[in-house]
């Protein structure tokens, strides 16, 4: 491999962020111009990546390792597999949307910078795989995020900013006492004080209510990060107040990185507990999903509705994990990478009804079908694709989550079918009430879709018909990976995964 | 006929030069008419330049590992304190760089505040390298005079004048426990020798009357250390302290004071009672947590930006001490972790805390007054440069990764964790991040807020320079640990 391909993807952003910093504030295209040329260089190399990305592989390809605090064992270790891959694509793909789509109302300049750096340190989490860089990567997203929510907001904007920092953080906290302790206890084991994730998870050995207590450390950050009842409250508020293009990127890639550390850090390094906490996860998951599309029904504002629909969509994201069988936890990863094309898109098209009526409350909004079509035509599309509808992509990744469940998570499984239900309710729901009617005064004079609009929505559209009608390759790439990691579990812990013959 | 002991003059070049400095400026400020604008602080600056030097040579020429004493076993002399000596001519230089303009600004300009800098720098590298509890007095002694005549300098300020005299009053006690701790510790064993009385209590168990001594003893030495480093419940003066002192000298008093005295305190409890860890041991956890949380949480409440930075600083000290904490398992491999990466903490936030007061300094304005949180607002408009280093040095304090915060809590979490203080861990990582919501407050004040700042705000060259080699030494340390931690293993 002679390319550094993975370095180049964290350190391509950054260089951006660092040229568009010294650029002249005043000159708006050229700063827009630079920030997306290296938001799209970065964009096009995901895509040479998956290109290259041999299918069928289980481990991690384009590995780069280089020394980097060797005094404490930590290196510069990247590498992709099946689980990261789609999730590097995504946000690949979806930071150049956002700057081409969604201009900030001031401070281009600023903005654009934060952005990159956003961009550099959610590319470092889900490439790492030395846990000392993953923190690095995981936690300093706060900080371009807290800026970018805080300062191009709406009006609560620092409220919302400033709990999305603290929640995030007590979680974190936790997870680097555990990743200290991790790498101090698996010493023993390795040899030598290491950080890194593979030599750590293939050679440790650690005892079960040691491995459990460090389980639960890491957990609680991703579940603030996902975020998992009851640690959820976070997420309504710093959605509706962040910016449209904070919002995309909240909804399509950072919580990603809570149930992607799941998998990669919770369940690929303690197999164990990860079983042995299974109910629980499970239990949380499901109250996730349920009160989530409850509280989606009750919401007044267009945007907090399509938050807690994340939380219950997330819900089901985490109760693949955790049903621990190939499916389930296939469906999990593709769940993340669908979630994060129709809730992206959907948080956009709320921001396109902001940008033209100037209030995001569903009752003052009404019969936007009638003056704007082809704008409703998108919408329904999206959430359709949001509920579940077979034939879009929701619908592939949902149906394994549930399948997959079925055999080790019966009526949790049983249960959260009725969240799909409730999905239906609140999304038509509001649908409903947005877009059917007659359109009174103030929406009479609603604009239709512009081209730029257009453009923009068409790439989530085409990519959420294409997984839904043709969601093999995606597969091929992802089973894999499951599939070994699946393996290491039932290696490490007396699970075993229950066999489903054809024709049971 | 009296014969004085030998003394190795090169290894106490460090101290000699401060003293140089001490008296070059005093005499010749007095023999000589006013000198220019900033003359003084070009010297008091060199000087702890020079010292910090010297420090640099004696580093490379001594082999790591090794330990020597000095006139006649009243200092001692090996990396860890050189690398302790070393933070305080830096933690000097930078305060003595941002004083220099402020003295000018206020119209104060002279040579005694230099004087009386370099005097609390000598006085912290004897606390530092000494040997001997009397020496370690002595020390601390100078350092805390010259701290009270700081205080209460800025002629122009009541609240300086009031700050220096409680700080005096309090000062006092304090110092009174210590000694009264250090007579009933020699009692106890014999010595005030902090070898010897490391090897009187490993060699005889203490029993009966003795060992009440040397508890009551431990128990004053800790009351004394508690004060001077403020940890709670002994911090009750900081707060007032801190913050009617001129701004510069806040600066110097949360580094140098600060690192001297949590410098003596880890000598003196692994070094002399080391081995009565088990007693000490306990307590010093309490002590840790109680610092930690109630320092950061009333730094949430505070209003004034100086206050806010003032019990920040209490709890640093917390984290600090989880250190010691992690010291005192003298039976595990890793206790020696804990002291190091205490040194290593101590010398990032001595960076920090120069750099976050010089901003402070900047901002206060002419008369030193306006260190309100209001007194922020809009600074990232209207000095987006000064604005954006205030936010890395936040970020460091906070303990964001890539910056040196973030290698300092690691460091102290390393420790902890690697002795077994799980609990002690998860609770100061706790703490960071209720104190990280006092670092953001002032980031929305600066940044997010629109009004602009009412009043003028000016900077000197010496005080952005100060500022940039502090934001830069965070940014370098927080993406290059490597070399610091060399230099940490090297200590031990």
């Amino acid at each position: 491999m002679s390319i550094p391909i993975l370095t180049l993807l964290v350190l391509i952003p950054l260089v951006g962020a660092g040229a568009t910093a010294c650029l002249a504030k005043s000159n708006q295209s050229l700063v827009k111009n630079v920030a997306l040329a290296s938001s799209l260089f970065t964009a096009l190399l995901t895509v040479w990546m998956l290109i290259k990305f041999p299918s069928g592989s289980a481990g991690f390809e384009f590995v780069s390792k280089h020394a980097w605090v060797s005094e404490w064992g930590i290196s510069w270790h990247l590498g992709v597999d099946g689980i990261s891959l789609f999730l590097v694509v995504l946000t690949g793909i979806l930071f150049p949307l956002v700057i081409i789509g969604i201009d900030p109302h001031h401070d281009h300049k600023q903005y654009m910078v934060w952005l990159l750096v956003l961009e550099a340190g959610v590319m470092g989490s889900f490439l790492s795989l030395d846990l000392f860089l993953f923190f690095v990567f995981f936690e300093i997203v706060l900080v371009p995020m807290y800026f970018l929510i805080g300062n191009w907001g709406y009006d609560q904007r620092v409220y919302a900013a400033t709990k999305f920092f603290i929640y995030t953080m007590a979680g974190s906290a936790f997870m680097l006492v555990g990743i200290v302790a991790t790498a101090f206890l698996a010493r023993r084991d390795i040899g030598h004080l290491s950080f890194d994730l593979i030599d750590i998870a293939e050679k440790s050995n650690f005892a079960i209510g040691t491995g459990r207590w460090l389980f639960v450390g890491f957990v609680i950050a991703f579940a603030v990060k996902v975020p998992l009842f009851p640690l959820h409250t976070w997420l309504p508020d710093a959605h509706t107040q962040a910016p449209t293009g904070g919002s995309v990127i909240l909804a399509g890639v950072l919580l990603k990185m809570g149930t992607y550390g799941m998998l990669r850090f919770g369940v690929y390094l303690f197999p164990e507990a990860a079983v042995w906490a299974k109910p629980v996860l499970l239990t949380l998951a499901l109250i996730g999903i349920i009160y989530g599309a409850i509280a989606a029904t009750m919401q007044k504002d267009l945007k907090r509705l399509v938050a807690y629909s994340s939380v219950a969509h997330l819900g089901f994201i985490v109760l693949g994990t955790f049903a621990l069988t190939n499916q389930a936890i296939t469906g999990g990863v593709m769940q993340m990478v669908n979630h994060g094309v129709s809730t992206g898109a959907l948080f956009l098209m709320v921001g396109m009804i902001y940008e033209r009526r100037h209030t995001r409350v569903i009752a003052e909004l009404k019969g936007i079908q009638a003056v704007a079509p082809i704008f409703a035509g998108f919408f329904t599309l999206v959430m359709l694709s949001s509920i579940g509808l077979p034939g879009l992509n929701g619908f592939v990744g949902e149906f394994l989550v549930l399948i997959g469940s079925f055999a080790t998570a019966r009526w949790w499984v049983v249960a959260a079918t009725t969240g799909v239900i409730l999905a239906a309710l609140y999304l038509l729901w509001a649908y409903q009430r947005v877009f059917h009617g007659e359109p009174d005064e103030a929406n009479k004079s609603f604009a239709e879709i512009t081209k730029r609009e257009a453009m923009l929505l068409s790439v989530f559209v085409a990519a959420i018909v294409f997984t839904g009608v043709y969601p093999k390759p995606m597969l091929n790439r992802i089973e894999p990976s499951v599939k070994s990691l699946l393996e290491h579990v039932e290696t490490h812990s007396n699970y075993k995964q229950p066999e489903i013959k054809a024709g049971e | 006929m009296f014969v004085g002991p030998a003394i190795d003059w090169m290894k106490i070049s460090p101290l000699l030069v401060m003293l140089g400095g001490v008296l070059l400026l005093i005499l010749g400020g007095s023999l000589t008419p006013q000198w220019k604008k900033g003359a003084y602080g070009i010297v008091g600056a060199l000087t702890s330049a020079v010292s910090a030097a010297c420090v640099a040579l004696l580093w490379r020429d001594f082999g790591n590992g090794e330990s020597t004493t000095l006139i006649a076993n009243a200092l001692t002399f090996n990396k860890f304190s050189l690398f302790a000596t070393f933070t305080i001519a830096i933690g000097t230089l930078l305060s003595v760089l941002i004083t220099s303009d402020f003295l000018v600004r206020e119209g104060e300009d002279g040579p005694e505040v230099f004087a009386l800098m370099l005097s609390a720098a000598i006085g912290g590298m004897v606390m530092v390298q000494a040997n001997d509890l009397i020496v370690l007095f002595l020390g601390l002694e100078t350092l805390s005079l010259a701290f009270y005549l700081l205080t209460a300098s800025s002629r122009s300020r009541s609240a300086s004048g009031e700050a220096g005299l409680k700080y005096f009053v309090l000062g006092g006690f304090a110092s009174a426990f210590f000694l009264y701790g250090v007579a009933l510790v020699f009692g106890a064993t014999g010595s005030t020798n902090i070898d010897k009385i490391a090897s009187s209590l490993s060699a005889n168990t203490v029993l009966g009357g003795s060992s009440t001594m040397l508890l009551a003893g431990i128990a004053l030495l800790l009351v004394g250390f508690g004060f001077k480093v403020s940890l709670v419940p002994f911090h009750t003066w900081t707060a007032d302290v801190y913050q009617g002192a001129p701004t510069p000298i806040t600066a110097l008093m949360g580094s140098v004071g600060k690192s001297a005295a949590f410098v003596a305190l880890i000598r003196v409890f692994t070094g002399a009672l080391g081995s009565r860890a088990d007693d000490w041991g306990p307590v010093v956890v309490v002590l840790a947590v109680l610092t930690l949380l109630v320092g950061s949480v009333l730094a949430v409440v505070q209003t004034d930006v100086k206050r806010m930075l003032v019990f920040s600083s209490i709890s640093h000290a917390g984290f600090i001490l989880v250190g010691l904490v992690a010291a005192s398992r003298v039976s595990s491999v890793d206790s020696k972790l804990g002291s190091t990466n205490a040194l290593g903490y101590l010398f990032i936030y001595s960076i920090l805390v120069v750099g976050t007061f010089a901003v402070v300094t900047i901002v206060a304005g002419k008369g030193d007054a306006e260190t309100s949180l209001d007194a922020f607002k809009g600074l990232g408009k209207a000095h987006p440069v000064l604005a954006m280093s205030m936010t890395v040095l936040l970020l460091a304090q906070a303990g964001v990764p890539l910056t040196s915060g973030f290698v300092a809590k690691f460091g102290i979490i390393r420790a902890a964790v690697s002795t077994e203080n799980y609990a002690l861990a998860v609770v100061a990582m706790l703490a960071a991040v209720i104190a990280a919501f006092l670092y953001l407050r002032i980031m929305v004040s600066m940044w997010l807020s629109d009004e602009p700042t009412s009043h003028e705000v000016l900077a000197a060259f010496s005080t952005r320079l100060a500022i940039g080699v502090c934001v830069v030494a965070t940014l370098v340390i927080g993406f290059f640990p490597s070399q610091l931690l060399q230099f940490l293993v090297e200590v031990r």
